[in-house]
């Protein structure tokens, strides 16, 4: 009788399940899987299944010496230390503003809010034409006094640099939010007792508000950086990688070698690579949480 | 009361009022940068919405006329039913799909976040730690096999190969896990006491307490499959069943010259609509939400 009522429960809790975990390994765990086992092969897409074969670590191994991917990684790079650091900053002072020091801090927030959660095709093309050797940046800009001003996306040294404006500005009011969250979870009482003790605005700042965000600040920093290694529609809308492959990230590059030219094995190994980024940064999160945020 | 005394209680409330006064006049300062900069973040939008409003040639005229000297209303006939951009019907696909993946993964994610909430079953931990560890995996990881794997299920270029993967979420099963998980325990055995089965308990007692889980939930994937633009550029080829974000984009790259850019303007402003007004109706779910989905990104 027991052993039936247990049996009974399992299936009450796998029809619960079922219909999630179906989805869960098809679309999840077996494409995770596929894209290992297809890592290690040579496959022109197009031959259909024949033309797979299998070539151990070759993929892993040549990616190394293709400038492309080279470039690719390098400009991810470039974007990371662009993005990250300068939303962070920003978000931090606006927040701590936004928490305490204004009227209407709603209003405010929606303000700061609405470029992250319209669509990237939206953004980047508005902001495309604002690039554009006609549009009203170019033209604001000559206005200031500048000569010859960048053709921007055109531009192989200014290309990336518009794409990382174009970004902080777009990640500025989500990144101000979870650090708002963040304050509102400071106890008033440490800022009174620091009050009694005569501390000012900015000894408050420095010897309370940044220990005590300390896990926010590194959850945001851990998140951006995974976020800036997965960026791909700015990309993609704006510049296709170009001019040159100044703007190519990973992401995209593995696109071009999937869906262009339809190297499946090889777009597989680099898929494999940016996973790998991005688990050991996770790793470093797991890791480094204990040492380094001061959890008060 | 000794004459110090006093003197000492009117010099504190002085500089009581002073502080006061200083810190009211701190916060206007503040509110005034912060509303500048504010301003200054929506610009782009603003310049979006009052080009969507001009005649052709006007979009691009310098100093910018931030209220068009001629409306002209007729772009957003012009997008909307004119054959040939497809505009019309591609806001249909994106509602159609959007409809569906949200009120499919909802469900889903409600139906396993209550077994792995509140029922007891063989090998419920270690699978919901794989649930919580594929979290990590960034999806365009898993783009190329995806499309291997639609490509033999013979899906690609349908509305299948987003609305497959698009109603099962990890994230919204964790979320809503953790809801369940705080409601309770004593209100399911009292249930159960009444002789309701598990499947009249989710339903008549617990769905109804987790609202704001779930209106938090719809607001976030209704945001997260309205904008998604990889997946539909990637596993769709076919003009009629593309929806509004790659229509848009696809649409920008064709249609590219300076006569269009009020029409292209005018089609970025229709697409973002519903977003805003979601977003200005739900504020305050949707950025909870943002903040607890913040692992999805």
């Amino acid at each position: 009788m027991k052993v039936s009522r247990r049996f009974k429960e399992n299936l009450i809790a796998y029809f619960f399940i079922g219909p999630n975990f179906i989805g869960f390994t098809t679309f999840i765990i077996l494409p995770v899987i596929l894209t290992l086992v297809v890592s290690f092969t040579e496959w022109q897409f197009t031959a259909g299944l024949k033309g797979m074969k299998f070539i151990g670590l070759k993929n892993y191994i040549d990616m190394w010496k293709d400038d492309w991917f080279i470039s690719s990684i390098k400009n991810n790079l470039y974007y990371t230390l662009g993005t990250v650091p300068v939303t962070m900053v920003l978000a931090l002072l606006s927040a701590v503003a936004l928490n305490k020091y204004v009227f209407g801090k709603n209003i405010i927030r929606l303000m700061f809010f609405l470029p992250y959660i319209s669509n990237i095709v939206v953004v980047s093309t508005v902001w495309f034409i604002m690039y554009a050797d006609t549009g009203p940046i170019t033209k604001l800009i000559e206005q200031l006094g500048v000569k010859n001003p960048p053709y921007w996306l055109a531009d192989v040294k200014w290309a990336m640099p518009a794409i990382i404006l174009m970004t902080v500005w777009m990640n500025l009011g989500y990144t101000m939010v979870i650090y708002l969250a963040g304050l509102q979870n400071i106890p008033n009482d440490l800022y009174e007792a620091c009050e009694i003790d005569g501390a000012n605005a900015i000894q408050k700042f420095r010897h309370i508000t940044i220990p005590a965000l300390s896990p926010t600040t590194f959850f945001i920093l851990i998140t951006s950086i995974i976020n800036s290694f997965k960026v791909f529609g700015q990309i993609n809308i704006m510049t296709q990688g170009g001019p040159g492959t100044s703007t190519t990230v990973l992401v995209y590059y593995i696109y071009q070698a999937a869906f262009k030219f339809w190297k499946i094995g090889y777009a597989s190994a680099i898929s494999w690579v940016l996973f790998i980024i991005i688990f050991t940064i996770t790793l470093i999160q797991w890791k480094g949480q204990k040492k380094w945020v001061n959890y008060m | 009361m000794s004459v110090q005394a006093v003197y000492g209680t009117v010099k504190k409330t002085i500089i009581d009022k002073n502080f006061k006064v200083k810190r009211t006049v701190l916060r206007m300062i503040v509110t005034i940068v912060m509303f500048c900069l504010g301003i200054a973040i929506i610009i782009p939008f603003l310049w979006m919405i009052s080009a969507s409003f001009k005649r052709p040639l006007d979009v691009l005229k310098y100093p910018v006329e931030w209220i068009p000297k001629y409306w002209y209303p007729q772009n957003y006939i012009d997008i909307m039913s004119k054959q040939s951009y497809n505009f019309g019907l591609m806001y249909l696909n994106s509602i159609k799909i959007t409809a569906i993946n949200v009120t499919g993964s909802v469900l889903t994610s409600c139906l396993a976040g209550y077994a792995f909430a509140r029922l007891k079953f063989k090998g419920r931990d270690h699978l919901f730690l794989l649930y919580l560890a594929t979290m990590i995996i960034p999806p365009q990881v898993t783009m190329v096999p995806r499309f291997m794997l639609f490509d033999f299920l013979g899906i690609i270029n349908t509305h299948w190969s987003l609305i497959l993967p698009g109603i099962f979420t990890p994230f919204g099963v964790f979320m809503m896990r953790q809801f369940f998980m705080q409601i309770p325990f004593e209100l399911s055995e009292s249930a159960r006491i009444d002789g309701a089965g598990e499947i009249k308990t989710w339903a008549q007692i617990i769905m109804p307490l987790a609202k704001t889980a779930i209106v938090t939930l719809v607001i976030l994937t209704f945001c997260w499959h309205w904008n998604d633009y990889e997946n539909p550029l990637i596993f769709l080829r076919d003009r009629k069943l593309l929806t509004i974000p790659v229509g848009l984009d696809l649409f920008k790259d064709e249609a590219f010259t300076d006569a269009n850019l009020n029409l292209i303007l005018a089609a970025a402003t229709l697409s973002i609509m519903p977003i805003f007004i979601i977003f200005t109706a739900g504020q305050k779910y949707f950025i909870e939400g943002m903040a607890a989905g913040a692992v999805k990104g």
